[in-house]
Parts: structure tokens; C-alpha cells; sequence
């Protein structure tokens, strides 16, 4: 017996009303924020202002990326994100960052605390000369655990996580330089949510890799963003194209736009985002 | 705009790529032109010759339609164009779509030509099918002129001429239907002509779509299937 469609919005299994036309279908308006960023200004010691007023809203597990030419300030405001400036000599901040409402730029924030809870990958895999075993249980044998068990469960969690473990569970105890460099980024994303941070940072994490590495990178951070916040760099447009929601498009330390991906790559409204992702001269 | 569309790249090859896909559009549009202008001759003229040289020469604009498609895959595959690059291989994708069908309706009214055996209402056939076949002729010629300089508002001009003719369509129908009721011998004449005058609203339908694809190349809105007047505040809105 044929059974007659009851929703009658549905035809052929097609939700036909909920189609959209030319409109976004993601929109911050609608999302959780992790980090508001308010008013951020940033100059090096030299006098130069790296970030100018950067106003912005990241949502909640989502990929954000960040695109612009070298020099545009997109990696100096990542590094803002678990202030990772603090470490260079005359960097200056004004402005605040909210994580969960509290402004990390607080003088009683505990930074070690910040930046385990916003972790970051950088463009080189930089695992330690240890097992991929201690590469992973690194953080938390940091924080004082030693148990066995804890251990052995939260390393298996995170290279499954890190979308690892099928290729290394059998060799956990041999040294991680063995690896090759995909693999070795995935331990270093590995290691990174162990401690399960509430927010990833990675700088141009799949620049120094070959396509399919790049491609299981990518297919991780898709995996990723159900439990964390992902902000990347990445010169690469295309990719940024691939993995993000929302992409925001910097120039000489401006914010220039900040859209969902797909309205920004299909029609973006600033001629300077234009000329950049089309790659035309400004 | 045409001209802003492909230049300026720093890669000067994807500017060449890109003009060079403008033009074969422009190419197979003026093919396309001069296929319909011969069709509608050899209607009122009964040229017989002529007709067949519009139905022989239909396969040169499948040709060209195969071939720049393959093009627009080429240029998606190496390029990965973005923003207005994106939408202009989107919208020639498209554009050469329903250029090819109007090349179809051109080589059916060539065929129709050749068919007349009704004698007496030849002269009908003439000024029904004649008029309607100028007025479409003009609005294709229009169509490829917006498309060369990307100009939104001829392209909402030629809109609002697609209704003027379907309202013509209408008229011509129910003009026929009046003729066939009155005279069934008029039947096969009748539907010969309503059949010409079908392929000629539909080639203004097809010319409407390729300005629509005008307007969203420009202002990177989809204006397809909404209302009139949406589709003006889309066209007039500043980006």
C-alpha cells in the first residue's frame, strides 16, 4: 500500500519550504558566541599598529577562518585569542576579548588557565621527542594525572579525535618524529584536545603538508567543530572555502567583512574582499 | 562591466581565459541571431533553401555549446573562480543553455516554413507570425547587447517586453482558435502558424532568462521565479 505524504511540505522527501533563495543559510544573528572581540587595537614595540579597532563576534562550534594578504594581522589577532602576544617584547593591547563574558585580558586572569581552555595548533607540527603516547598525555600529566588508566582512555579519546588512532595504535610507545608530517599534526591536534579546550586555534595548520594530508585536516576540523570552537588561519582561500561557516577577510590590520563563507566567496560586499578573493590588484 | 569582468587579474592568463569565454558567448549569441533572422525570412519569403540552410546549421551551435561548457568545467577546475569570476562562468554556464534552445525554436520555424501547402492564408501567416517574429528578433538582439556590456536595466527592459509578447501569444491564439472554429479547413494552417508563433514566445522566454542571468552576474542575486517586483528592487538596489 502506498502511504499518501502527511506533511504536505514534503514532496519527494524534499522540504521544499525550507529551501533558500540567495539568502544565507547561516547567520551569526542565530549562533552561541564564544569570543566577542571588542575594540581591539594592537601595536609592536616599533610603534607599528598591527590591529585596528577589530569589532567581531565568533559563534560557538563553528569554523571561523581568517583570510588576508601576509602582513593583514589575521595570525597577530589569532595569537590574541590565548595571548600568546603577552610573549613578545613591547606588544601593546587595548580592547577586550570575551570568552564566555569574561575578558581575558583581565590582570587576575591566570594565562596558563586561558590557554587551556583555548588551545592552538601552529603551521609546523611541533610534537615533543617523546612517544606519540607522552605527546598526548602530555598536558594532563602537566595538570598532576599520572593514573594509568586515566591516561590510556583520554589518549585513545584524542588520537580517535584527532582521527589517529587506527594508524598508531599499535606502535603508541615509538618516538612521534617517526612520523610522517600529516600524522604528526594530528598529534599535535591530538594533544591539543586532550585537555578539551573550549576553543582550537590553528595557524595555517595544513600549509606545510601534502594534498591529502591537507584533506584529512580538513576532514578533522569538520569532525571537530561538534565539540570545539575552531578559529584558523590559512593563506589558502580555497581551504578556507572548504572548511569554515563564516570567514573573515582582514586587510592592513581591518576587519574588512566578516559573512558566513558561502555569502563572502559567492558575493561579497566590499570591493576589497572582491579584488582579494578573485585575485585582482586593488 | 563586461571589460571590468575579465581584467585586472594578477594572473593575466585567467583574464584571457575569462574574455575569451565573453567572447565565444557573444560568438555563439550572434549565430544564434542570425539563425533566427534566417528562419523568419524564409517564412515569409518560402524560401526553401534557406530553411534548410537554418536546419543544417543548428549543429554548429550544439557545437559551440558543448565546447564552452567544457570550457566553464575547465576554468572551475583550475581556477576555482570566486565572487563575480564565479558567477560569470555560472551565468554563461547557464546563458548558453538557453541560447541553444533558441537555436532549436529558430531551426523549428525554418521547418514550419517548408511546410505551408494552405495557399489562401498565406498572407495571414505573414503579418501574424511576422510581426510577433520582428518584435522577438529585436528583444534577442537586445538581450546579447545587455549581455556584452552586463547593463542591468536593458536587461529589465527586455523583462518587461517578455510580457508585451506573451500577450501577443495570446492574442495570436485566440485569433486562431476564432479561424479554426469558423473554417476546420483552416485547422492544419491554423496550428502551423500557432506553432510558429509558440517557438517565438518561447525564444523570448529564453531571452528573458539569459537577462535575468544578466542581472544576477551583476548584483549577485538570483531573480529567477520571483515577482516582477522584487526582481526591479534586486535590479535597482545598490551593492
Amino acid at each position: 500500500m502506498v502511504r499518501m505524504e502527511t506533511n504536505t511540505t514534503l514532496t519527494h522527501g524534499i522540504d521544499i519550504a525550507s529551501l533558500g533563495r540567495g539568502e544565507p543559510t547561516m547567520s551569526l544573528d542565530t549562533e552561541t558566541i564564544a569570543l566577542e572581540v571588542k575594540g581591539i587595537n594592537l601595536y609592536y614595540g616599533t610603534g607599528k599598529q598591527a590591529l585596528q579597532d577589530i569589532n567581531m563576534r565568533i559563534p560557538s562550534k563553528r569554523v571561523t577562518a581568517y583570510i588576508g594578504p601576509s602582513g593583514c594581522g589575521k595570525s597577530t589577532l589569532l595569537r590574541c585569542f590565548n595571548r600568546m602576544n603577552d610573549l613578545v617584547d613591547g606588544v601593546r593591547i587595548d580592547g577586550k576579548i570575551l570568552l564566555d563574558e569574561d575578558d581575558i585580558y583581565h590582570p587576575k586572569v591566570n594565562v596558563s588557565d586561558l590557554r587551556r581552555r583555548v588551545g592552538m595548533v601552529f603551521q609546523k607540527p611541533n610534537p615533543f621527542p617523546k612517544s606519540i603516547y607522552e605527546n598526548v598525555a602530555y598536558g594532563l600529566r602537566l595538570q598532576g594525572i599520572n593514573n594509568r588508566r586515566v591516561l590510556d582512555e583520554v589518549v585513545e579519546k584524542s588520537l580517535k579525535g584527532a582521527a589517529l588512532w587506527d594508524e598508531v595504535k599499535d606502535r603508541l610507545h615509538e618516538n612521534a618524529l617517526g612520523m610522517s608530517g600529516g600524522q604528526q599534526q594530528r598529534l599535535v591536534i591530538a594533544r591539543a584536545i586532550a585537555i578539551e579546550p573550549e576553543v582550537l586555534l590553528l595557524d595555517e595548520p595544513a600549509s606545510a603538508l601534502d594534498p591529502i594530508s591537507t584533506l584529512k585536516i580538513e576532514e578533522l576540523i569538520n569532525e571537530l567543530k561538534t565539540n570545539y570552537t575552531i578559529i584558523i588561519v590559512t593563506h589558502n582561500m580555497q581551504q578556507a572555502a572548504r572548511v569554515s561557516d563564516y570567514t573573515a577577510f582582514m586587510y592592513l590590520g581591518e576587519l574588512i567583512e566578516f559573512n558566513d563563507t558561502a555569502t563572502l566567496f559567492t558575493n561579497p560586499i566590499k570591493k576589497q574582499t572582491e579584488d582579494y578573493i578573485t585575485g585582482r590588484y586593488g | 562591466m563586461m571589460e571590468e569582468a575579465t581584467q585586472h587579474h594578477i594572473s593575466q592568463q585567467f583574464n584571457l581565459e575569462l574574455r575569451e569565454l565573453s567572447n565565444q558567448v557573444l560568438g555563439m549569441g550572434g549565430l544564434v541571431e542570425e539563425q533566427l533572422g534566417n528562419a523568419l525570412l524564409a517564412l515569409t519569403t518560402q524560401d526553401g533553401q534557406l530553411a534548410e540552410h537554418v536546419y543544417t546549421n543548428d549543429y554548429r551551435i550544439n557545437t559551440l555549446e558543448v565546447a564552452i561548457d567544457e570550457d566553464c568545467t575547465r576554468i572551475l577546475a583550475r581556477r576555482q573562480p570566486t565572487a563575480s569570476d564565479l558567477r560569470l562562468v555560472m551565468a554563461v554556464i547557464k546563458i548558453i543553455t538557453d541560447l541553444e534552445r533558441i537555436g532549436d525554436e529558430a531551426e523549428r520555424i525554418a521547418r514550419m516554413s517548408v511546410h505551408r501547402s494552405y495557399e489562401d492564408m498565406k498572407s495571414k501567416y505573414y503579418t501574424v507570425v511576422g510581426h510577433l517574429g520582428n518584435h522577438v528578433r529585436e528583444m534577442l538582439h537586445n538581450t546579447l547587447d545587455a549581455f556584452a556590456r552586463m547593463d542591468v536595466d536593458a536587461a529589465l527592459k527586455i523583462i518587461h517586453d517578455d510580457l508585451k509578447v506573451d500577450s501577443e501569444y495570446e492574442n495570436i491564439s485566440r485569433q486562431l482558435i476564432t479561424y479554426m472554429m469558423e473554417d476546420p479547413r483552416t485547422i492544419p494552417m491554423s496550428l502551423n502558424i500557432l506553432w510558429s508563433a509558440r517557438a517565438l514566445e518561447r525564444i523570448a522566454a529564453h531571452s528573458r532568462n539569459i537577462c535575468e542571468y544578466i542581472i544576477y552576474f551583476v548584483k549577485g542575486k538570483d531573480v529567477r521565479h520571483i515577482s516582477l517586483e522584487k526582481l526591479e528592487q534586486h535590479a535597482k538596489a545598490q551593492r
